[in-house]
């Protein structure tokens, strides 16, 4: 049995300087924050949503993921939240790899449309002023993100959870320690 | 290594509490509903509020909010009806110096977070910049429709016949829409939304403002948000438009024709005077006018 490597160093401020972050990328959707950048999670995990998930998810949140059981275990340690099998069923879904649709997971209701889901998804790499053009609330004219490694299918399946809104999942992006947010406002026009 | 013996930011903090007061699993739980509420403008999420160390109607909404965004490197300002001085705004400064060794300042300009109770700064905001407000009833339908479940069943049909039906009655009544204050709008054209008892007059800068603007409602619950550059319009008519409303003088202090005035009795003998609602605005407007005169 191997060592769990630790979470944050600072459990209250990096908590509180992640949450920043992704605070700011979700008001600013398409702009990158960096977060996680000390810690050293194990693999396919990287910073950026090791740090989302010791930040947000806890005992009340359940939470999904395809990361293999080294992931699982650091996760259940550090956040002690409870992992389900089926990702309707969780508040956050963490996808390494190809993502669950977005329609499979929690969507809200039409009176409680906070009840859709989070999903942390990982990607290669993440660029700003190119690619994708976002509109929409938190965007002054149009912001440009280039998404290396979106899974295929990407745009389409966000067209149809933009029409469901007020119900829809929120999707935070993560490649190494830099992240970024779409909320279900977002509208993604190809670049 | 627990959370009582990491370091701190510079400035001694009190002993024994969290930094910035609240438990991190309540923080936790204040941050998603934050991050929802971010993520559909308008829409009120309700959270486990707490009890706080001041009551209820003080704003213990916006202090939890604040806690629950607040960093070492923050600097934070808090008015109470745009004053800096005022009894709840000290106290809720001093409440945040003492338990998270957070900066504060009374200039605008210099804040990184600004907690208000029914006003918005004069000074455009940043996009570096967030509001937090302190709202006593976050339900803008709560006087037409008291069950709650009868209003969330509204907000879900984006059904706001009611309000409509509130602000013609008005006008049928008085020949204009008679609300000065916690006057409705509708965000990202979706949902109807309490601004919190701002004055009408402060209803224009929520529209577009480049600052991110949270709510927070202790006793009632709920936190609600308005991205950066999203969509704020006053509930009006065509033949009706929303004008907001400001007491036609100019301030007493600084002269200004174009802020938001408070009326304040003199004398016992029918004196009063107009003056900016925003001290810290009119502050430096009259150090720039007294420079000026000076050169």
């Amino acid at each position: 049995m191997t060592m769990l490597t630790a979470g944050f160093a600072d459990p209250v401020l990096d908590a509180q300087a992640t949450f920043r972050a992704v605070l700011e990328a979700v008001s600013r959707p398409g702009r990158i924050q960096r977060a996680g950048g000390a810690l050293n999670p194990p693999a396919p995990l990287n910073q950026a949503a090791a740090a989302v998930l010791l930040t947000l998810a806890d005992a009340d949140t359940p939470l999904w993921l395809d990361g293999g059981s080294a992931a699982e275990a650091w996760l259940r340690f550090h956040c002690g939240a409870p992992v389900v099998a089926q990702p309707g069923a969780a508040a956050f879904a963490l996808a390494t790899g190809m993502p669950p649709a977005l329609a499979a997971l929690a969507q809200g209701t039409e009176e409680e449309p906070q009840g859709g889901a989070t999903l942390v998804l990982q990607v290669s790499d993440l660029a700003e002023g190119e690619g994708w053009h976002l509109t929409g609330p938190g965007i002054e004219h149009e912001h440009r993100l280039r998404v290396t490694g979106a899974p295929e299918g990407f745009l389409s399946a966000w067209v149809a959870n933009r029409a469901g809104f007020p119900c829809g999942v929120d999707v935070v992006l993560c490649a190494g320690d830099r992240l970024t947010a779409l909320p279900r406002t977002v509208m993604i026009a190809e670049g | 290594m627990s959370a009582l013996e990491s370091p701190r930011a510079e400035g001694a903090t009190m002993e024994g509490y969290n930094f910035a007061y609240l438990d991190e699993a309540t923080k936790r739980m204040i941050r998603r509903a934050i991050l929802k509420a971010v993520a559909i403008p308008g829409h009120q999420i309700p959270f486990g509020a707490r009890e706080m160390p001041l009551p209820y109607g003080w704003g213990t909404g916006g202090i939890q909010v604040t806690a629950s965004i607040l960093g070492p490197a923050d600097t934070l300002k808090v008015i109470d009806q745009g004053s800096d001085d005022t009894t709840n705004a000290i106290s809720i400064r001093r409440f945040f110096r003492r338990v998270a060794g957070v900066a504060t300042t009374e200039h605008t300009a210099e804040a990184s977070v600004i907690q208000t109770r029914h006003r918005i700064p004069e000074r455009t905001l940043r996009e570096d910049q967030i509001m937090v407000y302190q709202v006593p009833q976050p339900e803008p339908l709560f006087r037409l429709e008291p069950r709650r479940a009868e209003t969330k069943r509204l907000h879900a049909l984006a059904d706001y016949g009611l309000m409509h039906v509130r602000l013609y009655e008005d006008i049928a009544r008085l020949g204009h829409i008679a609300k000065a204050y916690d006057y409705p709008v509708m965000v990202n054209g979706r949902y109807l939304m309490s601004p919190s008892p701002i004055p009408a007059f402060d209803n224009p800068k929520m529209h577009r403002m480049a600052a991110l603007q949270l709510f927070g409602a202790g006793r009632e619950k709920r936190i609600y948000a308005i991205p950066p550059y999203t969509e704020v319009r006053s509930l009006d008519f065509e033949d009706h438009p929303f004008r907001p409303i400001r007491a036609p003088h100019a301030c007493a202090l600084c002269r200004s024709t174009d802020t938001y005035l408070d009326e304040v009795i003199t004398d016992d003998a029918g004196g009063r005077m107009f003056v900016c609602s925003d001290t810290d605005f009119c502050a430096e407007r009259q150090a720039a006018t007294a420079q000026e005169a000076a050169e």
